[in-house]
């Protein structure tokens, strides 16, 4: 800092040396956030405290469990049952998965909503679709730890996708697994990966995300640019210092989330089969398949549509032309105006048809394939699609509403 | 400094030259990292082939055993198993009827997909995903005559476990190397000496 600061004592002595006032004004005291932001705005610090949440449990389990074919299941029973509050470290990191991604979903629908990833936030939206990608990841190779037979079977099923690659398709799944089948030597690649390559990438991305955010200002609900109606002082007329006004918001979201998260944890753990698999309480068998295979409800929805083509490597391409598609959303649409509540009706019956497709996708995912289900999974499936031709079709000559000038 | 004199195109060659042979470094010890994934020397001795005692089995009976971490499936087929092999119902619905694109050596490459009528080996994975498919004999619908059905994601094979259309699965189930060591001894991983 200048000569001029005007903190003396510790925090001058430190400002001379690192930027801590610079950074604290930055991102807290001085950063200005729009003053309308409405519920949908607390899912990002949401997803920071799972991150922090799954960190400090993920540590703590660490200490207990084996990353070994021979161990590894015993050991998550072993956590569960005989080490002091290892139940509550288990339950509160595998139902944190599941929140992270309740929460990470309803922030990209925020997202959609607000039209965020409407210029000039491509990058946040790009950033932010890194870190879903890493959280899938995360999750997936997460889940082969308990080592139970959907672990074993699940992630036989996921390696497997990557065969469908012609050519390389059989020598690289040998690769990944590091074995003919899946084994002990993947179990302890995927730990590794798990607890340290993924999350260091995770945290990259996170702090890469909310730097890009900083920089260019949060949207909000009306989806207008605050930047654009500044007082004397350089300061948006309609913005307010994220702390305390937001940092105090988010506070009484932080309090519901965690009454509702400790609903599940203290009571209904599994959720049902939904959030820990019944199946995956019996240690894995490479000789017995699971009767019904399927993925945590997360992944539901795009193993739907991979089901939903007769085709392995067409099945496969669409899985991921599913997630592909949300990277370039920013580029399909074509439209100047940012929130739901000033573009076209079309817009919002393409979203509406966006949430059905993909709830249905995933109620779809988690059920046993017949015929009808395959029809309707074929359906939601060109419904998703659908939504992003939609958009790209509409953004074009779109009959939007006015915008005001001024948050309302 | 002086910028007087600066040959710039010298510059820009130099930068490039670092730039490659550094990424050609970075390439080159990636290498080793990457190869740890492969499979292990251990896990690649733990293929060894593996012997199928098969003299006590009866008909219709399915043995599983392990080989490469893998089941591979001797079903020991009774005559009305192996007539279904030639039903019409069957034959019209096969994807690859003559496994031509699936993969079995040679000398399974037959209708039975077998050395012996009687004895199928077979690698008990499904070659859609991976997963392990039943035995299911006395499975007949209307657009099946039993064999093998995948829970995962309803593939059906018949009992050559070659795979019925419009199911996910793109191929036959896959057939190891084996032979038969005498009657009621096959080893499976590795082919017959000729």
């Amino acid at each position: 800092m200048s000569e001029n600061s005007s903190n003396n004592g510790l925090i001058g002595w430190i400002d001379a040396r690192f930027p801590l006032t610079k950074m604290y004004e930055e991102h807290l005291s001085k950063y200005y956030a729009p003053k309308n932001f409405n519920f949908w705005y607390f899912f990002g610090s949401l997803a920071l405290l799972v991150l922090v949440i799954q960190i400090v449990t993920g540590i703590f389990l660490t200490m207990h469990y084996k990353p070994d074919g021979e161990l590894a299941f015993a050991s998550v029973e072993y956590i569960a049952r005989d080490v002091d509050w290892g139940w509550l470290m288990r339950y509160l990191h595998s139902t944190g998965a599941s929140a992270f991604f309740v929460v990470v979903y309803l922030h990209m629908f925020r997202g959609l909503m607000y039209g965020s990833y409407q210029k000039p936030r491509e990058l946040i939206w790009l950033f932010g679709m890194f870190i879903f990608l890493a959280l899938m990841a995360e999750a997936f190779m997460g889940y082969l730890l308990p080592w139970g037979q959907m672990s074993y079977w699940g992630a036989q099923v996921i390696i497997s996708l990557f065969g469908a690659i012609p050519v390389v398709g059989d020598e690289l799944t040998l690769w990944i697994r590091g074995d003919f089948v899946i084994s002990d030597a993947t179990l302890n690649r995927f730990f590794a990966l798990h607890v340290i390559a993924v999350p260091l990438v995770l945290l990259m991305l996170v702090v890469m995300h909310i730097i890009a955010l900083h920089e260019v200002g949060s949207n909000n609900p009306d989806g207008i640019e605050i930047k654009k109606n500044k007082d004397a002082n350089g300061i948006p007329l309609d913005g307010i210092p994220f702390h305390p006004y937001y940092s105090v918001k988010d506070i009484v979201g932080v309090v519901g989330f965690l009454i509702l998260f400790s609903a599940v944890v203290f009571f209904t753990p599994e959720m049902g089969g939904y959030f820990l698999e019944y199946a995956n309480f019996i240690p894995a068998n490479p000789f017995k398949t699971p009767e019904h295979i399927a993925p945590v409800w997360y992944f539901t929805p795009f193993y739907a549509i991979l089901r939903a083509v007769p085709d392995k490597l067409m099945g496969v391409i669409a899985m991921f032309a599913a997630i592909a598609v949300l990277f370039v959303l920013p580029w399909i649409d074509r439209g100047k105006v940012r929130s739901i509540r000033y573009r076209a009706s079309s817009f919002k019956w393409l979203l509406v048809m966006l949430v059905v497709s993909f709830i249905g996708l995933g109620y779809l995912g988690a059920v046993p394939a017949t015929e009808t289900r395959t029809f309707f999974a074929r359906l939601f499936s060109v419904g998703y699609f659908a939504f992003f031709v939609g958009i790209w079709w509409i953004s074009k000559n779109e009959n939007t509403k006015p915008v005001p000038e001024r948050v309302q | 400094m002086s910028s007087e004199g600066v040959d710039n195109s010298r510059r820009r060659f130099l930068t490039a030259a670092t730039v490659v042979v550094g990424a050609v470094g970075t390439v080159a010890v990636a290498v080793p990292f990457v190869k740890t994934w492969n499979p292990s020397a251990r896990a690649r001795s733990a293929g060894a082939p593996v012997e199928a005692d098969i003299s006590k089995m009866q008909l219709g009976q399915q043995v599983v055993f392990k080989w490469r971490g893998k089941p591979v499936w001797v079903v020991r087929r009774d005559q009305k198993a192996l007539a279904t092999l030639s039903m019409p119902k069957v034959l019209d619905n096969l994807r690859d009827a003559s496994s031509d694109q699936s993969i079995q050596p040679d000398y399974a490459k037959n209708p039975q997909r077998s050395i012996k009528d009687e004895y199928f080996v077979v690698e008990g994975i499904c070659t859609h995903l991976g997963c392990s498919p039943s035995y299911r004999p006395d499975m007949i619908t209307a657009d099946f005559e039993g064999g093998f059905y995948c829970p995962c994601h309803g593939s059906k094979f018949d009992f050559a476990g070659r795979v019925y259309s419009g199911v996910p699965a793109p191929t036959n189930l896959t057939v190891p190397p084996h032979y038969f060591i005498n009657d009621g001894l096959i080893l499976i991983g590795e082919d017959g000496v000729a």
